[in-house]
Parts: structure tokens; C-alpha cells; sequence
């Protein structure tokens, strides 16, 4: 066996960064704490790599299979004699595949930051934050137990919150982080109930038991039936329902496009690449028991399904670039959780899940890459609106050549990564139900379209009347992207289902061109449409929109969801729960209290009249008084 | 000497009293008036001792004793009752009884 | 002779210190070094208890002394301390501290605030370490009269009403409590015998189920009336309202502790067998109160109301784990009282500093705060994500406790009241960052607030001793797991003993 208890350096290292430049805040110079930072990442890097390494060429497998491996481990919190929360480090295919991943792209956009980032003032805030933001993400793959993963879920809401609203002078950013951070607690609730159940049912928060082949989750809980559904299938969708608000599938989406009030790294990182796919993670850290629980883990197909179509639609209408890529990421997450959803369990019926895993993993290269690229334009245009840019193709050579890139990996034209691992997707949707593969299909389609129309509105078309010529951003952003678009060209040759699979048994894939073809002529039908209609800047475009008339407005307002949610927090929760709430508690509760105190003084001052200090009145009752007496007593005598 | 006059003659007459006494006890404003209706009270219970002494327990004395007892409480009370009236009236140069009520609540 | 009379001694000394004293300084600083020798004593204390467990010492309650006090009667001054109540030790310690500093700028009458403060203090330390019914109740009573002139004199806004209408119903209170304990009293020893108010001994025998179910509601909303418990919670809002800074921490975060602290130590565990029957009544009110105090929380616009609200909430909480009735769940309960303690006394102590600089507590008269005082804004922010359950913070450790222990009760009806209770979690986010954004983030309304300053040395000190509690505990939350569950034994062997957990 090889020992991996170093591996809980990985997240020691950026804790320790992170409170470290917390605490010191604006001692040093900010550029100390950028590089502090940085380095700090690069040595995580490594550390993944090695793990990496060590993981799937050097250690053994059992029985031809990747075994899980309990790196390191300790008790935080004893719960009852059977619960106890530890942390610690489990290594297994997919958690070491997201090290890789999260090291990656955290350290570019470290780097990238460097320049982008270069004179804010929250400098030194924004490097410390993002160590933080590490330390939970790292934390929450390489989770143990259901509970460690939870804690760490929640700390990376917080840093995600924290970063949203980095801008914390601007109202719209701190109305985001808000929004951010409410609607994934709202979902975290269900991921706590979605725990409660299954540790009640099970007895035990810990994956390896959990998820293992004599899991306790396939036998408990199947008796008791609500709504036609076991316990443990609602405990499953409790946790699917976490998964979705960090994920953003819908309903629970409407944070993302808010989020990217955030600095463009910031969303590069967190709202593309790693925090997103949280969700995704979470579904396939706990397959085995999803895949038991059949109609649960039909309901995350069809969600992701959904999503990935709905937010594909909205992406078509948006002209705020990085609300594109928001929505596109969130049409990209659809799709994993869509392949999750159709997949089977072990071996090649596991073909949805490594498609899910292996589309995660690309997706982050070029997903990032799309980020920073965007913050590049950003970055020298000043706007985030593309009818306010074009042409910009010879002023940021590299910013173009690498967005390109991401473009067709995104698009799914081969030989970029985004091709490989989309069509494992389409294929093992193809064999599980036809309607979610016609969906997937569409969604590949319209993927490749408002990629393009983003792609030509910003580099092609006319010069707009910019403030200050645009001009390439500095290395420090440029070498990422490059970095990056390596990534995404090359990510794709990857033999996935030798290393990632549902149950750890390699297998081969071939590839069935039926799908595949197909998949690639409806993309490049895709940029074909686009390329008519944004290349040169024309009014075919608007008139297709007036023609498409109250769907197109519909989907432009993002299908009124916002509109849906502020009317059930806003009317319902605040005008009709909260406000009676608090009138009942100062009139009716307090009320009650103060009339107590009140009917105890009118009644004393009611009494205090008897004590006139007319002495007759007092003669005339004790008279009264004694005459009352004797005639009782002579009453009674006589009786 | 009162052998023909019954019971009731006196107790007729020192219930009257009595009660004469208390109305204007209640009903009278004026300190000296009030005490006067005292003594009505008071003698009217002494002309029932002396009546009942006489008729219960001819031989004996003890009703007129405390009779006696009670004339001579009575003087030394009134004594003591106008030496308060006097001070009441030198401090608010009137003795209505409606106006002595500082000690009410 | 036990050290622990020292924690009554110390507080008399201070007050005798302060009296002696002649200018503000001298006043402050005996108060300081008198809580800081309290602090100083608590952490030995902690040591000391956590070295006799881990030699193996395993008697239920250390360091124990015994003095008869008043024959006839059988009163006894009995002290002594286990796992709970050296936590409740620690707790009250931390927030004194900082109370002490956080009134640094009291400049009416310091003599007489600072010895009616330690005073209170006083009272809170005799309560958690008495184990004498009679002696508790004594404390109780010289913990909660302070707080009448302390709010009365010192406080602000409609201060007599507050401190009147604080202290009647506290004292409502405290007549059921004595009502009850009398009713232990007289039923102590049930087979003949003397009777005693030694809760250890009284815990031996079992009272009749007649005189359990009669006195388990006195005791019960006697000490709930100090402990939130809806609806007699309504003194909580107005009274930290118009108290000082230094009393609303104190006030929120210990005085409050003691009526938890009773219902678990005297109503649930010397009347257990009534308690298992009429949990589900007092259950039905916490989880209202859980989920209402959040809910009200949500629409107030003073600070201090809003965290009154908030305080209901999270203090209903502990009254609802401690009638789940098993240990996970007890002990997330004395976590739960920790935590909230801390933080609720940083809240206030924060809210006391913007109002110092401000004169508002008015959300939305505020805005912007953060760029003018970053220090008490991050602090701010760091108490909001601590009470709304920040994993690394107190709040989550004991939050979870309690919901995972409620969740493992049998009972489905208590099953479902823990998923209301969870509920609330969201709503707490809601108000916090409600606050946190229109407080602390966005433009400066107020061009005024241009020029306040942040915070100075001694509110610094208050604050980051109260933030060093709530992540210590947050962090490595192990030790006050284990040293509580060490407690919890023998009260649970008891309530397990009294009836079925599974109905």
C-alpha cells in the first residue's frame, strides 16, 4: 500500500493561507498576498499531480478495479454511538479526477488574477477569500463521510457568497451574493433532510459503507412508503434537491446569472468550473444508492434534461456575455446530470457516468477558458455587453485564438475535447430513453449556435467606438488562457472509462458513429446559423426575434422565474408569514402579557377607592357590617 | 319603684337611642356632633345594663358598677376627643369630618 | 473547602474592590482584573476537571463540597460541578470578560453599574454550580433583581417599561419555580424519611407520577419563562431592546442560559417520568417558537430587535433538544446554550458599538458601515455566519447535534417537529444577510457616517475573545462534545430509567 496521509496537505495548505492572510489583511503589500496565495495553490497543484499519479498507475488495483482509499482520517464530533462526523481524505476515481480539476483551474485563475485583479482595492481580501474558497472545494471532494461533505458544502456557499458580493459597494453584487447564498441554503435545507433521513435509516454518514456493494442503504428504509416513494428514495431526493441549488438546475437556478456580479475570475472559477458541479459530484458520489433508487435517479435525468434545454433556450436571447456562459454552464451541468441520470451501474452500463465524469472534467478546462477569456474582453472594453463590442479579433490576438478554441470544444466539433466526452453523453442518453436523447440533441445544437453568435458579435462584425483602444492583456492573463485552451484541445484523448468509472472496473468505449455524426452536423448546423447571422452585423437576427415574438420576450426575461421567486419571498413569505408573524407576537402575545398587567392595575385602582379616608364611610360599612352579622347570626339561631 | 314598667319600655327606648346615636354618627359632619352621638351610643348600652341588672339579677350590682365604669370612660374619652378636636381645629380651623381624609390609599 | 467558592467569592471581592474605588479608571480596572481572575479561574477549572476524567476519577460530580446551612429545613450549601455545568462555567466566564470591556465607555454612575454587573454575574456562577434546589433558586433570584436596576438606570429607550415588565415576568417565573421546587421537596422523600432539596439525592429516589405530572409544568415554564420559551417570551424583545450593551450580553447570553439549564437539570431530570409524558405539549410550543422567532425576526428593523427575534429562535432550540430527551440531542442542547451565548453576546456587544458611533439602531437609517469600520463589520459578519450555521463556527457543531439527535428519536411525531425546526435554518439566512446587506454593505447613506471611527483597543478585546470562543468551539469541537456527553451520563441513565424513549 502506498501511503496517502500526505494528502491532507492538500487541504491544510490553503486553510493555512487563508487565515494567515486573513488575519494580516492589508499589512503586507497586496501583491505578497497574490503571490503568497498562488504558491500556495501551485504546491496543491503538485500535490494532485502526485496523488494523480500514485493513484491510478502505481497503486494496485483489487480484481482489476480502482479501490477506494482512506487517506487519512479523524473524529471531529461524536453524534450518537454509531454517528460521528470525521474528516478526513477518501481517494477513489472521481475524487482524485476532481483534485486534478480543482488544483488546475484554481491555479490558473490564481494566476490570472494576478493581472486582472491588479489595483482593486479588496486585493488582499480577494486572494484570501479564494484560498478559502480552495480549502472547502478541495475539502468537499475529498470528503469521507456525507457529513464532511456537507460542512464543506457549506463553507463553499459562503465563500461563493463572499465572493459574489466582493464588490460590496455595488447594490446589484450584494443583492446577488444574497440571492446566491439564500437560494442554496434554501437547497442545503434539503441536503440536511436528505442526510437526517438517510442516517436514521442507515445509521451511518460514511461513504465507503455507503456506497460499497453491501451498502445498508439497500436494505434499510425501503419499507415505509410516502407518496408511493420508499424512505430512501425521498432521503435520495432530499440530497438530489442540494445538489440542484448548488448546481443550478431548475428551479433552483435563478442564482447563477445573478452570480456573475462577481469578479470574472471569480466566476471562472466558482460558477463554471468546480463550485457548480458540486451538484453532479454529490449525484455520482452516491450512485450506487441512486442507481437502487430507480425512479429517483429518473427524476435527476429528467432535470438535468430539462435544465440543460431550458437554460440552452435563454442562453440563444441574452446579450450580457457572461449571463451567456452562465447559462450555457448551466445547460452544460443539465447534460451531466442528464448522463448521470441515464446511466446504469458497473462496467459498461456505467457508460452515462463516466460520460457525466468525463464531460465534467472537460468542461471545466473550457468553461474556465471561456470565463477568463470573457474577463480578458472585459478587461479592455470595460462593458460585459456584446452589441457594444465587435471586431475586436485584431486587437486581442491570443484572447481570440484561445476563445475559439473553447468555442468549438464547447460546440462539440471533434478533434476539441468538448467532442469526446458530449457524445458519450448523447450515446448513453440514446440508449436509455429516446425523448431525453431527442432533448440532448437539441441542447448540442443550440450550444454550438449561441456559442458562435457570442463568439462573432465580440471578434467579428464592425469596430465600435471604444473609449481606449483595446489592447492584449498582460501575461499574467494570457498564459492561463493558453494553459487552458491546451487543456481543452487535448482533454479529450483522455482514456476516461480506463480510469473513471461507476463501480472502478475499466472498460472500452467505442464510438458509435450513428450518434456521433449526426451530433457533430447539428453542431456545425448550429455555427452555420450563427455564422449567417452574426458574422457581419444584420438585422436578420432582430427580426427573427420579432417573429419568434412572446416566446422570444419570455425567454429574453429568463421565463419570469425571478419574477416567480420575488413574488413567493417577497408577497408570501415577507407580507403574509413574516409581517403577521411579527404584528401577532407585539399584539396578540405581547398584547396578552401587557392586558395582564393592565387588568391588574384598573383592578387596583378600582379597589383603592374602598380607602377613602371619609371616616363614615368606614362606620357606616363597619355598621352595616356588624348589623349584617347579627342578623346572619340570629338566622342562624333560629334554625 | 319601676316594678309595673316591662322589659321592652327600656329596651324600646335604648335601641331608639342606639340607633339615634348611630345615624348621627354617620350622617352628622361635625366632630363635636359626632362625639355627642358617642355618648347617645354609650348610654343607651348603659341604660340596658341597668335594666337588665334589675330584672335578671335583682340582688346583685354588677350592671350598675360597669355602668358607672362606662360614665366615667365616657367622661375621660370626651376629654381626650375634644383636646383632638381642638388641635384639629387650630390646624385647619374647621372640624367637618369630610376634610380629615389625608390618610386614605 | 472546594476552589469553586471562589467563584463567589471573586465576584464579592470585586464588588467590595469596586466600592473602595475612587475614579472611573480604578473602577474599570478592579472589574477587569476581578473577571479576568474569573476567567483566568474557569480555564483552570476546565483543566483541572479534564484531568480528573482522563486520571479515571468517574464520581458524577467533582469537586464537591458539603455545609449544612440551615437545619430544621435540611438546606444545605451544596456545590459541585459536572461536564454541563463546567461548560455553562466557561461560557459565563468569556461573556463577562467581554462585557466588562464592552461597557468600557459607561460614564453614569460606573460604581454602581460595574458592582450591579458583577453582582448579576455573581448570582449566574452560585446557580451553575449549586447543586442545592434551594441554594439554585437563591442564585436564580440574586441573578435576575440586578437586572431590574440594571435596565432601569442605565437603559434606554421606554427603560422602566422594559425593566418593569422584564423583571414581573421573570418573577412570574420564579413563583412557579418555587412552587415546584417545594413540590420536590415535600415529595423527596417519598418512602419516609428526610426530606432534602440535594438534587443528587432527590435524582435517587422516584417520585409518585401524581406529583410529577403536577409539578413538572411549574418547573418546566418556570424556568422557560427565563428560557424563551413561546409565548412567555415577550419580556426577551423589549428587554434587550432597552438594556445597556454590557446587560443585553449578558442578559442574552448567560440569563437566558439559566432557564435552560433548569428545565434540563431540575425538570428534566428530577421529574422524568412526567417529562416523557408531557414532552409532546412543550415540544409543540419550542418548535413554534424555533420557527416563529425567525419568522419575526425577519420583518423588524431595530438590531436589537432583530436579534432578540433571533435569539427567541435559537433559545427555543435548546428547550426543544433538551425534551428530545436523548443524550446526541441533550448535548447539542448545552452545545446549543454555548454557542448561542457567545455569539448572541457578541451580536449585542456589536450592536452597542455602531449604536455608540451611529446613535441608531435603525437598518435602514444605516448603510455602508463596512468601509468605515472594517474591523466591527467583518465581526459582524462573522457573528451573522455563525448564527446562521456557518460550518468552522459554534453554531453548526451544536445545530447539528441537535437536529441529528432529534432525527434519531423513534417517534415519528418528533421526527416531523425536527424537520420543522431544520426549517428554520433558511430563515435565519434570510434575516442575517438581510441585515448584513442593508447594514453593512452598499453605499453610505448617511454622510455623516463618513467620519466615525472604528472600533477602539477595549472593544477590540471584547470582540475578538468572543470570536476566539465561537471558532475554538467550532474548529475542534471534540473536547466540549466529550466533556458534555461525560455529564449527560448519569442524567440520561436516569431518564432512560423513567419511562420508554419510544412511545
Amino acid at each position: 500500500m502506498i501511503d496517502f496521509s500526505y494528502t491532507i496537505w492538500i487541504l491544510l495548505i490553503p486553510l493555512i493561507v487563508f487565515v494567515g492572510t486573513g488575519l494580516t489583511g492589508n499589512r503586507f503589500k497586496p501583491n505578497v498576498t497574490g503571490i503568497i496565495g498562488t504558491t500556495g495553490l501551485g504546491i496543491n497543484f503538485l500535490l494532485a499531480i502526485i496523488t494523480a499519479y500514485k493513484y491510478f498507475f502505481v497503486l494496485d488495483k483489487v480484481g482489476g478495479a480502482f479501490q477506494k482509499v482512506l487517506g487519512f482520517n479523524m473524529t471531529w464530533l461524536h453524534l450518537t454511538d454509531k454517528l460521528h462526523i470525521d474528516i478526513g481524505v477518501l481517494l477513489d476515481p472521481i475524487s482524485v479526477m476532481m483534485l486534478i480539476v480543482i488544483t488546475t483551474v484554481s491555479f490558473m485563475v490564481h494566476i490570472y488574477s494576478l493581472g486582472y485583479m491588479k489595483g482593486e482595492k479588496g486585493f488582499a481580501r480577494f486572494f484570501s477569500i479564494l484560498s478559502l474558497f480552495s480549502f472547502s472545494m478541495l475539502g468537499l471532494v475529498i470528503a469521507t463521510n456525507i457529513f464532511q461533505m456537507y460542512i464543506f458544502w457549506e463553507l463553499v456557499g459562503v465563500s461563493s457568497f463572499l465572493l459574489i458580493g466582493f464588490y460590496y459597494e455595488k447594490d446589484s453584487a450584494v443583492a446577488a451574493s444574497k440571492k446566491a447564498f439564500i437560494v442554496t441554503r434554501f437547497a442545503d435545507l434539503g441536503f440536511l433532510i436528505g442526510i437526517l433521513l438517510l442516517s436514521y435509516n442507515t445509521g451511518t454518514f460514511d461513504f465507503i459503507t455507503l456506497t460499497g456493494p453491501n451498502s445498508p442503504a439497500f436494505t434499510s428504509g425501503q419499507g415505509i412508503m410516502f407518496l408511493g416513494m420508499s424512505t430512501m428514495t425521498w432521503s435520495m431526493l432530499f440530497i438530489f434537491m442540494g445538489g440542484a441549488g448548488k448546481s443550478a438546475m431548475f428551479p433552483l437556478h435563478i442564482w447563477l446569472p445573478d452570480a456573475m456580479e462577481g469578479p470574472t475570475p471569480v466566476s471562472a472559477l466558482i460558477h463554471a468550473a468546480t463550485m457548480v458541479v458540486a451538484g453532479v459530484y454529490l449525484v455520482a458520489r452516491m450512485f450506487p444508492i441512486f442507481h437502487h433508487e430507480q425512479s429517483g435517479l429518473e427524476i435527476v435525468a429528467w432535470v438535468g434534461g430539462f435544465t440543460s434545454l431550458f437554460a440552452a433556450v435563454i442562453a440563444c436571447t441574452q446579450y450580457d456575455i457572461k449571463r451567456v456562459l452562465a447559462y450555457s454552464t448551466m445547460s452544460q451541468i443539465g447534460m451531466m446530470m442528464l448522463a448521470l441520470g441515464v446511466s446504469g451501474y458497473g462496467g459498461e452500463e456505467g457508460l452515462g457516468y463516466m460520460a457525466s465524469m468525463f464531460h465534467l472534467f472537460t468542461h471545466a478546462f473550457f468553461k474556465a477558458l471561456l470565463f477568463l477569456g470573457a474577463g480578458a474582453i472585459i478587461h479592455s472594453v470595460h462593458s460585459n455587453y456584446m452589441n457594444e463590442m465587435g471586431g475586436l479579433r485584431k486587437y486581442l490576438p491570443i484572447t481570440h485564438a484561445t476563445f475559439l478554441i473553447a468555442c468549438l470544444a464547447i460546440a462539440g466539433i471533434p478533434p476539441f475535447a468538448g467532442f469526446f466526452s458530449k457524445d458519450e453523453i448523447l450515446v448513453a442518453t440514446f440508449h436509455h430513453n429516446k425523448i431525453l436523447f431527442a432533448m440532448a440533441y437539441l441542447v448540442a445544437g443550440m450550444t454550438a449556435f449561441y456559442m458562435f453568435r457570442l463568439y462573432y458579435n465580440v471578434f467579428w462584425g464592425k469596430d465600435q467606438h471604444y473609449h481606449h483602444t483595446p489592447h492584449e492583456a498582460p501575461a499574467t492573463m494570457t498564459v492561463p488562457l493558453i494553459v487552458l485552451a491546451i487543456g481543452s484541445t487535448f482533454a479529450g484523448f483522455i482514456p476516461f472509462s480506463k480510469l473513471v468509472t461507476s463501480d472502478g472496473m475499466p472498460f472500452e468505449t467505442h464510438t458509435e458513429w450513428g450518434i456521433a455524426i449526426p451530433a457533430v452536423f447539428i453542431a456545425l448546423v448550429g455555427i452555420g446559423i450563427a455564422t449567417v447571422l452574426y458574422m457581419r452585423k444584420s438585422e436578420t437576427s432582430k427580426k427573427i426575434s420579432i417573429a419568434l415574438g412572446g416566446f422570444y420576450t419570455a425567454a429574453f426575461n429568463k421565463f419570469y422565474i425571478d419574477q416567480v421567486y420575488l413574488f413567493i419571498t417577497k408577497k408570501i413569505l415577507f407580507n403574509l408569514v413574516s409581517r403577521p408573524i411579527a404584528w401577532f407576537d407585539r399584539h396578540i402575545v405581547d398584547g396578552a402579557m401587557n392586558q395582564i398587567a393592565f387588568v391588574t392595575n384598573v383592578a387596583s385602582d378600582k379597589i383603592k377607592g374602598f380607602q377613602s379616608g371619609q371616616l363614615q364611610q368606614y362606620a357606616l360599612a363597619f355598621v352595616s357590617g356588624v348589623i349584617g352579622l347579627a342578623l346572619l347570626f340570629i338566622y342562624l339561631w333560629t334554625n | 319603684m319601676f316594678e309595673g314598667v316591662p322589659i321592652h319600655w327600656f329596651l324600646v327606648l335604648s335601641t331608639v337611642m342606639f340607633f339615634i346615636g348611630i345615624y348621627g354618627f354617620l350622617v352628622r359632619k361635625n366632630l363635636i356632633t359626632m362625639l355627642m352621638s358617642i355618648e347617645l351610643i354609650l348610654n343607651s348600652v348603659c341604660i340596658n345594663f341597668v335594666a337588665f341588672n334589675k330584672i335578671l339579677y335583682p340582688g346583685h350590682l354588677e350592671g350598675m358598677y360597669f355602668t358607672l365604669f362606662i360614665i366615667a370612660v365616657a367622661a375621660a374619652e370626651a376629654s381626650v376627643a375634644i383636646a383632638i378636636i381642638i388641635n384639629i381645629y387650630r390646624r385647619i380651623v374647621n372640624i367637618d369630618v369630610e376634610n380629615m381624609n389625608e390618610m386614605k390609599y | 473547602m472546594s476552589f469553586l467558592l471562589l467563584f463567589i467569592v471573586i465576584p464579592v471581592l470585586t464588588t467590595i474592590g469596586i466600592f473602595f474605588s475612587k475614579t472611573h479608571m480604578q473602577v474599570k480596572w478592579t472589574a477587569v482584573i476581578g473577571m479576568g481572575c474569573q476567567l483566568i479561574l474557569a480555564g483552570t477549572l476546565i483543566y483541572l476537571f479534564l484531568a480528573a476524567r482522563a486520571a479515571g476519577n468517574t464520581a458524577e460530580i467533582l469537586f464537591s463540597t458539603d455545609m449544612v446551612w440551615y437545619k430544621n429545613l435540611n438546606i444545605h450549601f451544596f456545590i459541585g460541578v459536572d461536564g454541563v455545568s463546567v461548560a455553562m462555567i466557561g461560557l459565563t466566564s468569556i461573556v463577562i470578560f467581554a462585557g466588562i470591556f464592552a461597557s468600557w465607555d459607561v460614564t453614569d454612575l460606573p460604581r454602581e453599574f460595574f458592582t450591579s454587573l458583577i453582582l448579576l454575574a455573581g448570582g449566574v456562577f452560585g446557580f451553575f454550580i449549586s447543586l442545592d434546589l434551594f441554594t439554585l433558586f437563591l442564585f436564580y433570584e440574586i441573578a435576575v433583581i440586578p437586572m431590574y436596576l440594571l435596565i432601569g438606570i442605565w437603559g434606554s429607550g421606554p427603560r422602566h417599561y422594559s425593566a418593569m415588565k422584564l423583571t414581573l415576568m421573570l418573577m412570574g417565573g420564579s413563583a412557579l419555580i418555587m412552587l415546584g421546587l417545594l413540590g420536590l421537596y415535600f415529595n423527596s422523600a417519598p418512602g419516609g424519611g428526610q426530606l432534602t432539596f440535594n438534587i443528587i439525592q432527590i435524582s435517587k429516589v422516584t417520585i409518585p407520577m401524581a406529583a410529577q405530572r403536577f409539578f413538572f409544568p411549574f418547573l418546566f415554564i418556570g424556568f422557560g419563562v427565563l428560557g424563551a420559551l413561546f409565548p412567555f417570551h415577550t419580556w426577551s424583545p423589549d428587554g434587550h431592546a432597552s438594556a445597556p450593551t454590557a446587560v443585553s450580553m449578558l442578559h442574552a447570553g448567560v440569563l437566558m442560559k439559566l432557564g435552560g439549564y433548569g428545565c434540563y437539570r431540575v425538570a428534566v431530570f428530577l421529574l422524568p417520568g412526567a417529562a416523557h409524558e408531557m414532552a409532546w405539549i412543550f415540544l409543540i410550543l419550542t418548535t413554534i417558537g424555533v420557527v416563529y422567532g425567525a419568522f419575526g425576526a425577519i420583518w423588524q428593523k431595530d438590531l436589537k430587535y432583530i436579534n432578540a427575534y433571533s435569539s427567541v429562535s435559537h433559545c427555543s432550540l435548546v428547550l426543544f433538544a433538551v425534551l428530545m430527551m436523548n443524550q446526541t440531542a441533550m448535548n447539542g442542547a448545552i452545545m446549543q446554550m454555548i454557542s448561542h451565548g457567545i455569539m448572541t453576546a457578541l451580536f449585542f456587544a456589536l450592536i452597542g458599538m455602531i449604536y455608540g458611533r451611529t446613535h441608531t439602531r435603525y437598518i435602514n437609517e444605516m448603510g455602508g458601515l463596512m468601509k468605515v469600520m472594517p474591523f466591527l463589520a467583518v465581526a459582524y459578519v462573522i457573528g451573522g455566519l455563525a448564527s446562521l450555521g456557518l460550518p468552522g463556527f459554534s453554531g453548526f457543531v451544536a445545530e447539528m447535534t441537535i437536529f441529528v439527535g432529534s432525527f434519531q428519536h423513534n417517534d415519528v411525531f418528533h421526527r416531523v417537529c425536527t424537520i420543522l425546526a431544520v426549517s428554520s435554518i433558511v430563515v435565519t439566512a434570510v434575516y442575517i444577510l438581510r441585515v448584513v446587506g442593508i447594514l453593512l454593505l452598499g453605499k453610505i447613506k448617511n454622510p455623516e457616517f463618513n467620519h466615525i471611527t472604528d472600533g477602539k483597543w477595549f472593544d477590540r478585546i471584547s470582540i475578538v475573545v468572543l470570536i476566539i470562543g465561537i471558532t475554538a468551539i467550532g474548529m475542534a469541537p471534540l473536547w466540549l462534545s466529550d466533556m458534555i456527553n461525560n455529564g449527560l451520563v448519569p442524567v440520561m441513565q436516569r431518564i432512560l430509567l423513567a419511562g420508554p424513549v419510544l412511545h
